[in-house]
């Protein structure tokens, strides 16, 4: 028989072997899966984390992308693992991804097709601040009202899809665009477009914000009074009040930064890789993002990794999917596996396990 | 044996080679690859895509290679896919949903040895990118005819997608050929605002039910919309693909996207190194538009005032836009006997004369 024994304090050892582990096993329980599907488990395997980084015909454009793909989920995670340290929990960083993407994307609208070095920045500001003003709906109704963030965040998603729709067929819809949905393309407007900043490298000025953000909220946790507050809040709300800290300030801080962040996201995302608004636009980052926030185990440079890793997984699964005619639904569940593995070895970080002979149990029964 | 397959492959690389004039191309399948916005088995959009994909495999055999991705957002996903595509050796790819349209129109840039044929799009930013269509709505007039003439309570139910041209269009030629043959009805419009989602279609359905309306039809491709009809007794039209099995008793008939023999010439040329950027809008008279078999519901009066039409639109003798036409607003569009030309259609972003409420802004 097992038995599960809580440790005195969480295994180091086991937190840094489990990621380990737990790709391992996803690689024998996805190449189980793919061998049923009727495929070769090594080359699914070999596609999906090895091709992307070394393989001659693919990795010089996949590597960068890995930056592409992972520098909105990295920016909008660091964002929310502050308030998830604090128990504030911001679902909705998909809505204000999105409409930081629409108030970034009217400030370059407004300004087309005047050329000017202001238009960027502003455009990042009008990101930041639509991201903001998008997740103080939530904060300022729980704290007036206290009504409950994860509900009112979450649907507030579907809210900021109906105003993208509408701006993408309404109010935003390009003139020149033979009446189809979607905006002008914002990548073709030199001012306002977020190009790579050294070619090939894939490192555009959103993967940069997601750098400095993550900088700036590893600083904040380890040294700054605000992080410690959090932590606080987190783990000891209790103690947190007899601490000073007001439970109000701190919910809109956090708040704030996760959309304020999400929203950035949004603007780099618009003028660079999705190059205009769209019926489409929102890819599920803002979803995605809260795994990769917990996948990180809420820290800064844990979800770096967790990023890269998930980037890697949606990059190398899709050159499965057509090099070996794979269905979408199957990298998912490879994806879903992965997620499983990670989070349930987490188990043995926080427990021993035990072998124990079962003869005592069964001479009692008798 | 061995041998025997060894020589047929060299013919068949020889043989190939001639007609390419590129003996390394013709040692290796053409390899053609599809990126769809939705899974095979949706029954509608992406199903009829993957159909036509499959039936271009088994006309050319191992002179070809096709494969796909599903469920790729548009988006800078898509980008990437088709970027990884063209580093696999693609020679084709084919992408079919208008959202793809920017991103493609970059990789094509990119990979101008790479044809790429883009469906329902309308940029052309390359001279590797090609577009395709079918003119939907002359099945939509067809399907228009058919209800107004089968509505008892005169009430037709219209479940839209997105207020952009192609749905309007579609609207606009449902409703004149419905009026045509039945001066009384009237037109319910139901705006989704999704190309599929079940639960979405299916409250459209059940509302436009309950307004009365006793036929519906649909510009979404779920099959939702007709499980509802059968469970409530109202008629309906599947679309994209033969949706019969799903409401054996109201299916009437359905709007067929039927792309294989657009694929399988364009894939030919790709072949023959003749391939070249082109804009087609194919319909009835190629075979693009088709229909699903008629429901024996529709008496045989309306059966044949249907396949009449149909022969009118395939010989070129009647346009569903042929005037006199007004504007919803009273304006006037077309004069008596004059036909709509592509590029309005392309724009429609009115509805005719006759046709209630708003198009949403």
């Amino acid at each position: 028989m097992l038995r599960l024994e809580k440790r005195p304090s969480p295994s180091k050892a086991w937190n840094y072997a489990t990621p380990v582990v737990a790709v391992l096993l996803t690689m024998i329980a996805g190449g189980i899966l793919f061998t049923i599907l009727g495929k070769n488990p090594f080359e699914a395997i070999k596609l999906i984390f090895w091709d992307p980084l070394f393989s001659e015909q693919f990795a010089a454009y996949s590597r960068p992308q890995l930056l592409v793909k992972a520098g909105p989920l990295i920016l909008i995670a660091v964002g929310l693992s502050i308030g998830f340290r604090a128990g504030i929990w911001n679902i909705g960083a998909e809505g204000q991804y999105i409409v930081g993407a629409l108030c970034a994307a009217a400030v370059a609208l407004a300004f087309y097709p005047a050329e000017s070095v202001l238009v960027f920045p502003l455009m990042i500001l009008a990101g930041a601040l639509g991201g903001w003003a998008w997740a103080m709906i939530p904060a300022i109704l729980r704290t007036k009202f206290n009504t409950n963030e994860i509900l009112v965040s979450l649907l507030l998603v579907y809210v900021a899809e109906k105003l993208l729709a509408a701006a993408a067929t309404g109010f935003m819809r390009n003139p020149q665009g033979a009446g189809f949905p979607g905006s002008r393309n914002i990548n073709q407007y030199a001012s306002a477009a977020n190009h790579e900043i050294f070619a090939g490298t894939g490192l555009h000025w959103g993967g940069v914000a997601a750098f400095i953000a993550v900088l700036f909220t590893y600083v904040m946790l380890q040294r700054h009074i605000l992080g410690f507050q959090v932590q606080l809040a987190g783990q000891a709300p209790r103690a947190a009040r007899f601490a000073g800290v007001a439970p109000a300030r701190l919910v809109l801080m956090c708040m704030g930064i996760s959309g304020a962040f999400a929203g950035m996201a949004g603007m780099f995302e618009l003028a660079g890789p999705a190059r205009l608004i769209s019926i489409d636009f929102n890819a599920g980052y803002g979803f995605t993002a809260i795994i990769v926030a917990f996948l990180g185990r809420l820290n800064p440079i844990g979800i770096v990794l967790a990023g890269l890793l998930l980037a890697l997984t949606y990059i190398g699964g899709e050159l499965a999917q057509f090099m070996l005619n794979l269905p979408a639904a199957a990298i998912q569940v490879f994806q879903g596996m992965l997620l499983f593995f990670l989070l349930a070895l987490d188990v043995l970080s926080n427990y021993r396990v035990r072998l124990f002979l079962p003869q005592r149990a069964t001479t009692e029964n008798v | 044996m061995k041998r025997r397959e060894l020589l047929a492959t060299s013919a068949a690389a020889l043989g190939l080679a001639a007609t390419l004039g590129s003996k390394a191309r013709a040692q290796t399948p053409l390899k053609v690859g599809f990126v769809y916005i939705g899974p095979p088995g949706d029954f509608g959009w992406t199903y009829a895509h993957d159909q036509a994909r499959l039936a271009a495999q088994e006309h050319f055999g191992d002179a070809v290679e096709t494969f796909y991705v599903d469920n790729v957002p548009e988006g800078p996903d898509a980008e990437r896919i088709m970027t990884q595509m063209a580093l696999s050796g693609a020679n084709m790819i084919f992408a079919t949903s208008f959202g793809y349209g920017p991103s493609l129109n970059a990789v094509a840039q990119r990979f101008p040895n790479i044809a790429f044929e883009h469906a329902t799009g309308y940029l052309q930013e390359a001279p590797n990118v090609s577009l395709y269509n079918a003119r939907f709505y002359e099945g939509r007039a067809v399907i228009g005819t058919i209800a107004g003439r089968m509505t008892q309570t005169n009430k037709i139910g219209y479940i839209a997608s997105f207020p952009i041209p192609e749905v309007i269009m579609g609207i606009n030629a449902a409703y004149i050929h419905a009026k045509k043959v039945n001066p009384d009805i009237t037109l319910s419009v139901v705006w989704a605002y999704s190309w599929f989602d079940p639960a979405q279609e299916a409250a459209a359905a059940e509302a436009l039910i309950e307004q009365g309306c006793d036929i519906l039809m649909q510009h979404t491709d779920s099959t939702a919309p007709l499980s509802v009809a059968q469970q409530r007794g109202a008629l309906a039209f599947g679309q994209a693909s033969d949706m019969t099995q799903f409401a054996p008793d109201v299916h009437l008939t359905a709007i067929i996207d039927n792309w294989a023999p657009y694929y399988i010439k364009r894939i030919q040329e790709k072949l023959d190194g003749t391939w070249v950027a082109d804009n087609v809008w194919s319909g009835i008279p190629e075979d693009e538009v088709t229909f699903a078999p008629f429901n024996d519901r529709i008496p045989a009066e309306v059966q044949d005032e249907a396949n009449a039409l149909i022969e009118s639109i395939r010989d070129g003798s009647y346009h569903p836009f042929t005037g006199p036409l007004n504007r919803q607003d009273g304006s006037a569009w077309l004069a008596e006997g004059e036909v709509a030309d592509d590029g309005t259609l392309l724009g429609m972003n009115f509805y005719v004369e006759g046709i209630t409420g708003d198009i949403p802004n």
